[in-house]
């Protein structure tokens, strides 16, 4: 193992097939299969939108969006199989709550303003801890999450877009976009994990370079992006200790409902159990096309 | 069974003139659908002009331990490179 502790000090990329340490290998599975969890899952709560937006310009840049989503988790579950794991196994955890996803996704979308606020709080959330880890040293996840952030800005940009032109119209629309923010405000800034005194695998992690910076250091950033651009769009966010502190150079921000999280991760959140349903479904309904594409190829081949 | 689908390798031609370069895997049924996947999948913004598909199993690579044997023997023949050579700085366009 002296030559992964040497690439990792020389701040070069683990690649498959070198040696690495067991818990380094397990540990690059789990994270790499719950991103890919989590972009997969992801497509729900927008995917309902979809039949329902309000114009085909709207309609189009959504399926896009979910496209891209379900193209995210497929690149994820790719570099998952370079270090052994095997894609169907990985989706059979996800099945049986094994594997875990972001608890972003038990949330429901009540209104069309919900797919803006997910594009701008949930995709940037995603951005600011997408970033750092295109510099991962395990590469097959470094390069996927390249590919990874190159699209997510087009998420954000949309779904900002979305909510400037809904603040442009009625009196009615701009309540609904202020009631999206005051509901995905919290969960978004939860996306960051535990507080960094309650994370005990983040100085391993850091150790290991499979991550940059710990999560109170991201979500700081994240709020410090968000607060001008609510400014502009001319919402409010839900948190009466948000101001501005001159001497730190941040802004201060009040904390999260911590129980809440654990709640939803441990299962618990408004929409834990249809997600997965709905995934063993989808994963059903699809047995008898996967079962008769590998029928065929036989056939042919024979 | 866990995948009913093997995997293959894919790589994309970015545009005329480059080489293809490996950019990922995929499962499919079979070479024609593994095409289309990787069409799909990794060629959503023009991001290339070709794709080829291989299946994993079918690519043999040298290992991590292969260093020393596999790639050693060029280190000790500097004269394979340019600089090897002492050449007065008075002489030109060499």
């Amino acid at each position: 193992m002296l030559d992964f502790e040497d690439t990792i000090a020389r701040d070069q990329r683990i690649e498959p097939r070198d040696p690495m340490p067991e818990a380094y290998r397990k540990t690059m599975i789990r994270q790499i299969a719950q991103h890919a969890h989590s972009e997969i899952i992801g497509m729900q709560p927008e995917g309902e939108w979809i039949t329902r937006a309000p114009t085909l310009r709207r309609k189009a840049i959504l399926l896009a969006k979910v496209q891209d989503e379900a193209g995210h988790g497929l690149y994820l579950y790719s570099a998952a199989e370079t270090l052994g794991a095997d894609r169907g196994d990985l989706t059979t955890r996800l099945i049986e709550g094994r594997q875990k996803y972001s608890s972003i996704f038990n949330y429901p979308t009540l209104t069309f303003a919900d797919v803006g606020v997910i594009g701008w709080l949930v995709d940037g959330a995603a951005i600011c801890n997408q970033v750092p880890l295109c510099r991962s040293s395990y590469g097959p996840y470094g390069r996927a999450m390249i590919r990874i952030c190159k699209e997510e800005s087009f998420h954000q940009r949309q779904g900002y877009e979305l909510l400037m032109t809904m603040m442009r119209g009625t009196d009615v629309q701009r309540e609904m976009v202020q009631d999206a923010v005051n509901r995905w405000w919290w969960p978004s800034l939860m996306m960051f994990g535990p507080p960094d005194g309650d994370s005990p695998n983040t100085a391993q992690s850091m150790a290991w370079k499979i991550k940059r910076h710990t999560n109170d250091e991201l979500r700081q950033r994240f709020v410090d992006m968000s607060v001008p651009q609510a400014v502009s769009l001319g919402v409010t966010l839900p948190d009466p200790a948000l101001r501005w502190n001159e001497e730190r150079g941040h802004h201060d921000f009040g904390t999260p409902d911590w129980d809440e999280l654990k709640r939803v991760i441990s299962g618990d959140g408004p929409m834990n159990a249809a997600r997965i349903t709905r995934r063993r479904q989808a994963h059903e309904d699809g047995a008898w096309v996967r079962a008769a594409a590998a029928a065929h190829a036989r056939k042919k081949a024979s | 069974m866990n995948h009913e689908w093997p995997l293959f390798e894919v790589f994309v031609r970015a545009k005329r003139g480059l080489n293809h370069v490996h950019v990922g895997s995929l499962r499919a049924a079979d070479h024609t659908m593994a095409l289309h996947h990787a069409r799909d999948l990794y060629t959503r913004r023009n991001e290339g002009v070709s794709i080829w598909v291989v299946r994993s199993d079918d690519v043999v690579s040298s290992g991590p331990d292969d260093k020393e044997p596999f790639f050693a023997p060029s280190g000790d023949k500097a004269y394979r490179h340019p600089t090897y050579y002492a050449i007065p700085d008075s002489v030109p366009h060499i």
